[in-house]
């Protein structure tokens, strides 16, 4: 022993070491601990156990649909199934028809068919790429009750006039190429022109398929049990087909794009497509769509991506139980005086907890999600299901997205942990206010406004960040939870869940400073 | 190879804190010094703020008023706290499913420390054939070993252990006193909380009572005799009176207990026979009887308790 006085040592040192220090110690609690250990690597099994038994099913109806669907310009799945008057025409020039009537038949049951319009029916002029499906395409359409349109590439939508097209009040398209760029013009006597749109097509074929088009999505209906979709086709009446600037007319030929009618639509026993002559234009029968593919009820035997991802709730749960218990077991066996013994300062503590947890639910979220992804879609299409694929941006967001869900619903879970102390007071609240109300809102439980509310407002809304499929206005589904469709916006929804952790993490630091350990 | 120790850091300075939980005043002034080299003892009756004022001392619960200090300085201001002071404070603190080894381990990685001190420490309370089992599975003497070894992890001048006899066997016991007099020996501060003073008394340098929150002796070991053990000697005589007479003159504070007993206080027994002898007073037995340290305690807290008893009363009018 010296009893020599020195100098007070400083207490200053890099504060980084010190935040550090402490997550080495907080990482080497968590690793110490075989059952969060285990645990982790269950709520992986989990995820995938239960995202592959709910898509185990062959498809009985049709074993062989699981052909790829089409995949559009900007990667995202698309029907493109369209009966086609058409022919090649190279370099720049114009198409002008007159439509003077768009009708429908649809199919309310395998007997009988009445008459009935489709209100995104489509009959026009469109210059496409060629006739794969999915190709680059412009086009100028009369649709059933969305007066004139030009549409392109299949997301891209801008309205003309409104009202329906008659032999009394004709519709005029036109359709003109110049280089790359598609103009889309409209009239209502064939002498005045007004721009609807234009279109960039770049690296259109110099010797693009010009010509006339007639599709039809199904006929939405109200059940007993639901909304459900009809088959429908339509005819579309064609007048004064003239070829402009240097496109010079060949010989019409007719073909059906797309083998059938698509995954929205579908031709019925005695409606097929087909076009016959009249005077100088054509009569056009045609069913399908040119659009995205949107999941719900209006795109029947589809798989989407989140489907092989049904399992994140049981996996959350878990993460959910970890990430409450790696604070509450403190509290129980009075370990916490320790842990704020050797580091004091108590909101440090909470984050290098905090830090740990998250890290490690973030790896169960995206490591199960990059197995299920591309697996549950491979074993999809060889169990005859079509998958809606996305755009390779969507599928890491959704990858990534998952693992945020799970790293915020454990901080979450924690941070209400630390507040209250008890594990499995927390548990139950985190469960109670997170993955309740998205089960109910997702299963079809509650009525369609009280899912929206509770996707708005409850911490469930982050499971939004799981949604693959899109929203368009110009294709009808039922755009509900029920199908898949979140109110809130991926990013938004996910927000939602975030602030929820962030102000119970900021409440628990607050109180974890201000109580006696 | 243990470091010198470095007075100025051996040390803790507890300055008239006061803590109340709800209406209940834990503690109402303690003040005291631990001080480098010796063994403290803390002692005082369940209830009389020891464990609290250990839990103000490591930053764990706020003092309403007043400072505690570890080597100068406030526990919140320490970057390795566990390098300035080892406490054991609950033996039963540890995560059963979590190795001894492991729970060692993330509380050396918290300061910066490495596996290799953890396996030091392991060896030094003996835990080496257990560390890799599941504290869990472990018996109080065991966790009471892990808590010493959670203490010295950090090598610190100071080391505070609450109520470290606790459910140790004879073994344990003589172990832990060993343990405790090479920690001072090393010019470590060592303080030890106990409400059985008989614990202490062979190991503690110094003593601090505390009753009801505050402290009612602070002083070494020989001084808190000597200020509370007025000899007292018992005489039996056939002659009574004349004994009682002969004695008070004497100055000695005389009480008879039976018809043929005398208690004697203030005299020791070798100045009370010289005393009957020279005077001629037959007596046929005569024994001495030295307060121990228990009864030294025994007395300074129930004094603490009855002066406690008071104030309500004064706070009252």
């Amino acid at each position: 022993m010296t009893s020599t006085l020195t100098p007070p040592r400083t207490t200053a040192r890099p504060a980084r070491g010190g935040f550090g220090r402490l997550l080495h110690a907080e990482w080497t609690k968590f690793r110490t601990v075989r059952g969060w250990v285990w645990s982790a690597v269950g709520a992986v099994l989990i995820i995938c156990l239960v995202g592959l038994l709910a898509t185990a099913a062959g498809n009985e109806s049709d074993p062989d649909g699981g052909s790829a669907l089409p995949v559009g310009p900007g990667g995202e799945a698309v029907n493109d199934s369209f009966y086609f008057v058409h022919q090649k025409l190279r370099g720049d020039g114009s198409i002008t028809v007159s439509v003077s009537s768009l009708a429908g038949a649809v199919t309310t049951d395998p007997d009988d068919s009445g008459s009935g319009l489709a209100p995104w029916a489509k009959a026009g002029v469109i210059v496409k790429d060629g006739l794969d499906q999915g190709s680059s395409y412009a086009a100028m359409m009369v649709t059933g009750s969305h007066g004139v349109r030009m549409q392109y590439d299949y997301t891209h939508d801008r309205a003309g006039m409104t009202g329906a097209a008659s032999r009394e009040a004709p519709r005029w398209l036109r359709l003109q190429r110049t280089g790359d760029t598609l103009t889309g013009y409209q009239s209502a006597d064939g002498a005045k022109w007004t721009e609807v749109g234009h279109a960039d097509l770049s690296g259109l074929s110099a010797t693009p398929e010009v010509g006339l088009f007639v599709t039809s999505p199904s006929v939405e209906e109200e059940t007993g049990t639901g909304t459900g979709f009809a088959p429908a086709v339509a005819t579309g009446t064609f007048d004064r087909v003239t070829l402009g600037g240097r496109w010079t007319g060949g010989s019409w030929r007719n073909d059906q794009v797309g083998r059938d009618a698509g995954t929205s639509a579908s031709y019925s026993q005695d409606a097929k497509g087909g076009a016959t002559p009249s005077g100088d234009g054509f009569a056009v029968t045609g069913a399908g769509d040119i659009a995205p593919v949107v999941g719900g009820p209006a795109t029947s035997g589809v798989r989407t991506i989140e489907n092989f991802l049904v399992g994140t709730f049981a996996g959350l749960i878990i993460m959910v139980v970890v990430g409450a218990g790696c604070v509450t077991v403190e509290y129980r066996r009075g370990m916490i005086g320790l842990t704020l013994a050797a580091s004091p300062r108590r909101g440090r503590v909470l984050v290098a907890k905090g830090l740990v947890v998250g890290s490690v639910a973030l790896a169960v979220g995206v490591v199960s999600a990059a197995v299920m992804v591309p697996f549950g879609g491979r074993r999809s299409e060889a169990n005859g299901f079509p998958v809606l694929t996305v755009p390779t941006a969507t599928e890491l967001r959704v990858i990534v997205g998952t693992g945020l869900l799970l790293a915020a619903a454990s901080v979450f879970a924690l941070a209400v942990g630390a507040l209250l102390r008890r594990s499995a007071v927390a548990v139950t609240m985190v469960v109670v206010g997170m993955v309740l109300p998205y089960l109910l809102a997702t299963a079809s439980v509650l009525p369609d406004g009280a899912s929206q509310w509770l996707l708005r407002v409850t911490p469930a809304a982050g499971f939004a960040i799981q949604q693959s499929i899109e929203r368009y206005d110009q294709v009808v589904t039922v755009y509900a939870p029920s199908s898949g469709y979140f109110p809130l916006a991926p990013w938004a929804g996910l927000a939602v869940l975030g602030a929820y952790a962030a102000v119970s993490f900021a409440a628990a630091v607050v109180l974890l400073r201000r109580r006696d350990a | 190879m243990e470091k010198t120790i470095d007075g100025s850091d051996a040390r803790i300075e507890v300055r008239g804190v006061h803590k109340h939980f709800g209406s209940n005043q834990a503690l109402d002034g303690m003040t005291f010094d631990v001080r480098p080299g010796q063994i403290t003892g803390f002692v005082g009756p369940n209830g009389a703020g020891k464990s609290t004022t250990m839990r103000v001392i490591l930053g764990l619960d706020r003092p309403d008023r007043g400072t505690a200090l570890v080597g100068g300085r406030r526990y919140q201001d320490l970057r390795t706290p566990l390098t300035h002071i080892g406490a054991l404070l609950d033996a039963a603190a540890v995560q059963p499913s979590r190795t001894a080894r492991h729970h060692l381990l993330w509380l050396a990685h918290s300061q910066g420390l490495g596996a290799g001190r953890v396996d030091e420490v392991i060896r030094k309370v003996g835990l080496q054939d257990v560390a890799r089992r599941k504290a869990g599975g472990f018996s109080l003497g065991m966790r009471q070993r892990l808590g010493i070894a959670v203490a010295l992890l950090g090598d610190p001048p100071v080391v505070m252990l609450d109520e470290p006899f606790n459910g140790l066997d004879p073994e344990g016991f003589r172990w832990m006193r060993g343990f405790l007099a090479s920690l001072a020996g090393q010019g470590r501060a060592v303080l030890v909380s106990s409400h059985l003073m008989s614990e202490l008394q062979d190991s503690a340098d110094h003593v601090v009572v505390v009753g009801r929150g505050k402290v009612v002796a602070d002083m070494s070991v020989r001084e808190l005799l000597a200020s509370v053990s007025r000899g007292r000697v018992t005489l039996r005589t056939s002659a009574l009176a004349r004994a009682m007479t002969v004695l008070a003159s004497s100055g000695a504070t005389v009480s008879s207990t039976g018809s043929d007993t005398i208690s004697v206080t203030e005299l020791p027994a070798e100045n009370v026979v010289s005393l009957l002898s020279r005077h001629a007073v037959p007596f046929s037995e005569i024994s001495e009887h030295r307060a121990s340290l228990e009864e030294a305690y025994m007395e300074l807290t129930r004094d603490a308790v009855r002066y406690r008893g008071v104030v309500p009363e004064e706070a009252g009018r």
